[in-house]
């Protein structure tokens, strides 16, 4: 169970990418985010936001029309 | 880990935005790039010229325009639509194509150019108004809102010089 949850569903690029930067923000080292989003492009701009952050991207999936990412704030 | 303000400023990546366009279409790479930027741990500078000064006014009222746009296709009802220049010409018609894309704007999910020129705020991009061209086409500060700084081609090459990426749209 995270820490936290972020709906982003029915939201475009970079939205979910912002808000999930705000929430992570508001976070302390080591607890976790997660983030479901509708946007297909999120699938590949979460990798690369985690890899450039630092944050770790502990699981991502689909579920129908929905993706989840699983976020590890690492300060 | 970085112990100091300082050295995590010192160690951030760097990137600067020249945004010289005015329309709503255009609005959109310089924001969209500048606050993910931002949310990657980036420090941003946005230099505003020309008509990209238009982006600033605390009352935004952005169009777009078919005219002169052969690539502007809008979707409508499954098929899309492209507007002959002589049609683009009539009055009304920008206003109106500005707001169908608002409209699609809204029912797609994407951010309106506030919401993003908020999100920059609130991420610390540095936003710099260009003095000559404010002098040029007679704007005010005032007109403008509160978050910028006023520089000029010197202002930008400081922060260009020290950029990774530095970017002209």
């Amino acid at each position: 169970m995270a820490d936290e949850t972020l709906d982003a569903k029915g939201l475009n690029c970079p939205l979910p990418i912002l808000k999930a930067k705000k929430s992570l923000k508001g976070m302390s080292d080591g607890q976790t985010l997660e983030v479901l989003s509708t946007d297909p492009g999120s699938i590949a701009d979460f990798q690369a936001f985690c890899r450039t952050t630092g944050n770790e991207l502990l699981e991502h999936s689909v579920d129908g029309d929905i993706y989840k990412f699983l976020i590890k704030r690492v300060v | 880990m970085p112990e100091t303000v300082e050295e995590t400023i010192g160690n951030a990546k760097k990137m600067t935005i020249i945004c010289t366009k005015g329309s709503l279409d255009w609005a959109y790479p310089p924001f969209i790039l500048g606050t993910t930027a931002a949310a990657m741990d980036v420090e941003v500078t946005m230099f505003f010229t020309f008509y990209g000064l238009e982006l600033l006014k605390e009352k935004l009222n952005l169009q777009v325009t078919p005219l002169g746009n052969p690539a502007m296709s809008m979707p409508m009802g499954g098929m899309h639509m492209s507007m002959p220049n002589i049609v683009g010409m009539v009055p009304g018609v920008t206003a109106g194509a500005s707001i169908m894309m608002k409209n699609l704007i809204k029912k797609k999910g994407v951010a309106s150019i506030e919401e993003l020129r908020e999100a920059a705020v609130l991420s610390d991009v540095r936003m710099i108004a260009c003095q000559m061209t404010l002098d040029l086409f007679e704007l005010d500060k005032k007109d403008m809102i509160d978050e910028i700084e006023i520089g000029g081609a010197a202002t930008w090459m400081e922060s260009a010089l020290q950029s990774d990426i530095n970017l002209y749209m």
